[in-house]
């Protein structure tokens, strides 16, 4: 069976080849069929999803165009979806149905999309390995016994396995990257504030942003015309109008420079990994580009940044979940505090509660300058590093990942390792910057990602030069065998 | 740095989360482990450097004074785990 890509499916409903309805069909059959190996949904919504569909079928019988006009799609668990269960990968959040959908929803099925369901993810997206969901881990549907990458593991996943064309995801720290890296699949993390963030569960409020994830650039491209826009109810939205994203995917990349990063080919890149990285590298500059090496050299400093400033801003943000007011509460609370602090002790996984701890007291009287206020300061170093490479290169490009999708298991009972997976992921987030990973080569059989990383509002140049590679390249139309 | 089972005690009490001594011992380790991986921070030089605490370095935006969202207290209460009258139910706090 062919399964295509989000612009095939478009032109084919266009075309009245074939209709919303059988499209959901054959999508919602193949879930049933295989998640069950993979777990890469937490709610499947068939009957909504015809509902849609229907809709979408009389949307295109007078003959509309919109985005994602009956198009496939997933959402992860971290945007609230009216009527239907939003976890955010936790216990706390179990029986949480929102009363409101995210700007996302809203505007994807504004656009016309078809919602088949709701996505794992690492609870509350603090994870790597999508490990840290309420509801089980998800498995890499290029090797079971591998984990997806996380925290957008499940959207990741299903892509990969073709469950879904294309899904939502969010990256505080690379959690749309890493895991689209190892499963073989593309995704996009917009600049800060490109795409609302109302409606989307909050984790580290300075750092997250939400993102497509498909098959190709093209389809993210398609994807985040329907999710990008200026949106008063975020107060971080930038007010800036949104171009056509798949505009200029045919430009080419005669003349485009591209920057190397030296830190990010040091020795923890795995030697295998790097000729990959090379290889792809060299198939950009068959088409025109000129490789320029270029230093960040603050990169090393942005891990332990990102757990000063990310876990501070997460333990503001999930003090909201006290039991009282949505969420899970105890029973029979003997007072106020025994409420509040059985709630959220019974609610909250063990790498929540760790992270919560870190900022509380990395917030609390006498440390603020130690902790917080210095990993401010390396945040600024951080993206001074990268505002001098842009004045150099258009674009600067890198492996996703370290290494390859790990074992489950392998890094769980070890926080740091499991931190250090995202190390060239970290430093973009703090920045504010875009970042894409697209699949740019195998080892064995498992995925390799290729990040490339654009100056502020440059997502158009980032999926251009995805969309060019993948012209030429066939890596982004593999899919795991099981699956076929 | 090492943090001592009794200081994670009034770090969790702060965060209003509930631990027993075993996950405090356990909670103890990790996080002084992390916070080892933090003070790497220590290394940088950042005399003079100002904190960026919005990655746009963006101001606040500012909309006119007037209602724009309307009353749906009963929605947003129709998912509270207890809830009557229109208020939220908690423990006595008052004796």
């Amino acid at each position: 069976m062919t399964l295509d890509t989000l612009s095939d499916w478009a032109r084919r409903l266009q075309a009245r080849e074939i209709s919303s309805r059988e499209l959901a069909e054959l999508y919602l059959g193949r879930i049933e069929r295989l998640d069950a190996g993979i777990n890469s949904f937490v709610t499947v919504t068939p009957e909504l999803a015809l509902a849609a569909a229907d809709a979408a079928d009389r949307r295109l019988a007078k003959g509309e165009q919109a985005p994602l006009l009956g198009l496939p799609v997933a959402q992860k668990d971290i945007f609230c979806t009216q009527g239907v269960r939003t976890s955010c990968g936790s216990k706390m959040l179990d029986a949480f149905v929102a009363p409101y959908d995210a700007t996302v929803v809203e505007r994807m099925n504004a656009a016309g999309a078809v919602m088949l369901g709701k996505t794992n993810m690492d609870e509350f997206a603090m994870g790597s390995s999508n490990e840290t969901s309420y509801y089980g881990p998800v498995r890499n549907p290029w090797d079971p016994e591998r984990v997806p990458g996380g925290s957008s593991g499940g959207s990741a996943a299903a892509v990969a396995a073709r469950l879904v064309p294309a899904a939502t995801g969010t990256d505080t720290g690379g959690s749309i990257r890493q895991p689209a890296a190892f499963c073989g699949v593309t995704g996009i993390k917009p600049t800060y504030g490109r795409v609302s963030r109302y409606g989307m569960i909050a984790f580290a409020s300075s750092l997250d942003q939400g993102g497509p994830m498909a098959a190709s650039a093209e389809d993210c491209a398609r994807m985040l015309n329907a999710m990008a826009g200026f949106d008063p109810r975020d107060s971080t939205s930038v007010e800036r109008p949104v171009e056509d994203f798949t505009a200029g995917l045919a430009r080419d990349l005669k003349d485009l420079r591209i920057g190397l990063p030296r830190e990010f080919f040091g020795e923890g890149l795995d030697a295998d990994m790097r000729r990959v990285v090379q290889d792809a590298l060299a198939v950009l500059r068959e088409r025109g580009a000129k490789l320029v090496e270029v230093s960040l050299p603050n990169s090393g400093l942005s891990v332990p940044a990102y757990y000063v400033v990310a876990p501070a801003e997460c333990s503001s943000n999930l003090a909201r979940y006290d039991g009282v007011r949505y969420g899970h509460r105890c029973a029979d609370p003997r007072d106020l505090m025994d409420l509040y602090m059985r709630s959220r002790a019974e609610g909250f996984g063990a790498e929540v509660k760790r992270r919560i701890m870190i900022g509380t007291y990395v917030l609390s009287a006498g440390y603020y300058d130690a902790y917080y206020l210095k990993a401010q300061k390396v945040r600024r170093l951080i993206a001074d590093d990268f505002r001098r490479a842009f004045e150099q290169v258009d674009v600067i490009a890198g492996p996703t990942s370290p290494e390859l999708p790990f074992r489950l298991g392998e890094k769980s009972a070890d926080p740091i390792r499991m931190y250090l997976s995202d190390i060239y992921t970290i430093a973009v987030n703090l920045a504010g910057l875009p970042g894409l990973s697209m699949p740019a080569g195998t080892i064995g059989n498992l995925p390799v990602g290729l990040q490339l990383i654009g100056n502020y509002f440059d997502e158009a140049r980032l999926l251009n030069v995805a969309h060019q590679f993948q012209q030429e390249t066939g890596w982004h139309q593999r899919m795991p065998a099981a699956f076929a | 740095m090492s943090l001592t089972s009794d200081e994670v005690r009034r770090i969790a009490h702060l965060a209003r989360l509930a631990v027993d001594d075993r996950e405090a011992e356990g909670f103890a380790a990790a996080l002084s482990d992390i916070f080892d991986f933090v003070e790497t921070l220590n290394a940088a030089e950042i005399e003079g450097v100002e904190p960026m605490a919005h990655p746009l370095d963006a101001e606040q935006r500012l909309r006119p004074d007037t209602v724009t969202e309307p009353d749906q207290r009963e929605l947003f209460q129709a998912i509270a785990p207890a809830v009557e009258n229109g208020v939220y139910l908690v423990p006595r706090v008052i004796e």
